[in-house]
């Protein structure tokens, strides 16, 4: 396989991987920083570079209905949001995990108004983590691409049939041009394979009612079947991730290490700022310091158990959430890391930065300054402040 | 109806519903009034079968045969599209109608 290397923004390789994918249909609405992924595959659908049935609606609640109206008459349907679209979207997001939906969207982090902001932070797709979908969060465009062609395998897996997300950081991956791998076109195709649902409701010799009333008597059950259904999920993204691996050399797994096994000082980070904390990593190393990260990719389904092995051998821990619960708590990744290592003997002590919210600078010096904080609470053993805000001016 | 309900691993994914379960609903127990249909008047024009909600309307051979009351709710439509000049179809209150 020669290499097919490129300069690509987020938007572009989340755009030209919906290219090698053509879905049937894409229904979506602009929104800043994720308009450019629909704009520049509008053009794919005007120059006849895709079949797609391209659906130009009123709003994201449009958007999404219209994906799950035409994933639901059996074809493949993607969309495309952030922020605030997520948001619209978000009573819809319910209905196509509750129908068993495959739809793959690629979603574009932003802050969630208000006051307005434009810029990232994972506000938008923390509120949307109760949902039913799967959420997969990228480092950097490479990512971002690799992510989203993954995902149409792993929603469309018999045993998931849940819809996924895949997200990456407004303007500084979005925006950012990076080197990046593409498959050539005919790979991709043959990777992702063709969309042939059991069920659909064009299918008139097999008809069928689909989100029909469901009370006391089978609501219960039907919600019991999505949550094993994500249960199910985690063994198919490791099954994927690895063939993906194989053929195109870029494994994938619900996390990736970085001097972690033998850390004694760690953070877990999502998205672009894992890039940043590397260099610090690297840093702190070649002074001998014992440091190390985790970058989780997999949010939904939350690998509790692989994450707590990882952890478990840690001095201290900093969680760092891209996103604030306002629970007078922690952030939302803080919250469920700590939960999935409570039944831990032996854990590290563990502390959360909330930070870069709005598009917040988070750098070197920033990120050094957590793991100095850690080495103090390692050496002590106590912890001065166990949620902090990184980076905000008092 | 007496069905034993289906636990999760055997049902259906997805909120979905095999066809054709509107025969286990027998929607007739809400009807208040009954359409009475005149067999001499009506011109078989068909109207009436395709708007019935509940496909209570039979046709053998092309023509009205009789109204299906245990599925007929009495909603009026079939009296209310069959043609002015026609009115084939009369609702009576469903405590005056013969039993
Ligand atoms: S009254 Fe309504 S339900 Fe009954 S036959 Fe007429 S149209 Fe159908
Ligand atoms: S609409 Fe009236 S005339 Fe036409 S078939 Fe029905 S009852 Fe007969």
């Amino acid at each position: 396989m020669s290499k097919n290397i490129v300069a690509k923004t987020g938007n572009e390789a989340m755009a030209e991987a919906m290219r090698q994918i053509n879905p049937d249909v894409v229904a979506a609405y602009p929104i800043t920083p994720a308009t450019e992924v629909v704009q520049l595959f509008s053009q794919f659908v005007a120059d006849g570079n895709v079949k797609t049935d391209f659906v130009t609606v009123e709003s994201e609640h449009s958007a999404m209905s219209a994906t799950i109206g035409a994933s639901a008459a059996g074809v493949r349907a993607m969309t495309v949001t952030s922020s605030q679209g997520l948001a619209l979207m978000n009573e819809m997001l319910y209905i196509a995990a509750g129908l068993r939906l495959p739809i793959v969207m690629p979603e574009v982090n932003r802050a969630l108004s208000s006051p307005i902001n434009i810029h990232c932070d994972h506000s938008d797709t923390m509120g949307a983590r109760d949902t039913g979908w799967i959420q997969i969060y990228s480092e950097n465009s490479q990512e971002a691409y690799d992510n989203v062609l993954q995902t149409v395998r792993i929603c469309e897996h018999a045993q998931v049939k849940i819809p996924g997300m895949v997200t990456t950081d407004g303007f500084i991956i979005s925006h950012c041009m990076e080197r990046m791998e593409m498959i050539a076109d005919n790979e991709v195709k043959n990777f992702i394979g063709e969309y042939r649902p059991e069920r659909y409701l064009l299918d008139i010799k097999k008809p069928y009612t689909l989100g029909s009333l469901d009370l006391q008597d089978y609501f219960f059950e039907h919600r019991m079947q999505l949550a094993q259904a994500m249960c199910n999920t985690g063994k198919i993204i490791l099954e994927i991730g690895k063939e993906f691996g194989d053929k195109f050399g870029r494994k994938y797994g619900f996390y990736e290490k970085y001097h972690l096994d033998d850390a004694e000082i760690a953070i877990l980070v999502m998205g672009s700022t894992a890039g940043t904390a590397k260099v610090v990593v690297d840093q702190l190393r070649e002074k001998g310091i014992k440091a190390g990260l985790l970058k989780l990719r997999v949010f939904r389904p939350f690998p509790y158990r692989e994450l707590a092995q990882e952890l478990a051998h840690l001095k201290v821990l900093a969680v760092m959430d891209r996103a604030d619960s306002i629970d007078s708590f922690g952030g939302p990744l803080f919250d469920e890391v700590r939960s999935a290592m409570y039944d831990l003997k032996d854990k590290p002590q563990t502390v959360n930065y909330i930070f870069g919210l709005g598009g917040r600078e988070i750098n070197l010096e920033m990120i050094e300054g957590v793991y100095t904080q850690m080495q103090d609470i390692a050496k002590t053993g106590e912890i001065p402040q166990r949620v902090n805000y990184l980076g905000v001016r008092e | 109806m007496n069905k034993k309900k289906l636990g999760y691993k055997e049902l259906p994914a997805g909120d979905l519903l095999e066809a054709g379960t509107a025969l286990d609903f027998e929607t007739g127990s809400w009807r208040s009034d009954r359409p009475i249909h005149d067999e001499e008047k009506c011109i078989n024009c068909l109207i009436c079968w395709a708007y019935c909600p509940d496909s209570a309307i039979k046709v053998e051979d092309g023509k009205v045969k009789e109204i299906d009351l245990r599925y007929c709710k009495g909603c009026g439509i079939c009296a209310q599209v069959c043609p002015p000049k026609i009115k084939a179809i009369t609702m009576v209150e469903e405590n005056k109608a013969e039993k």
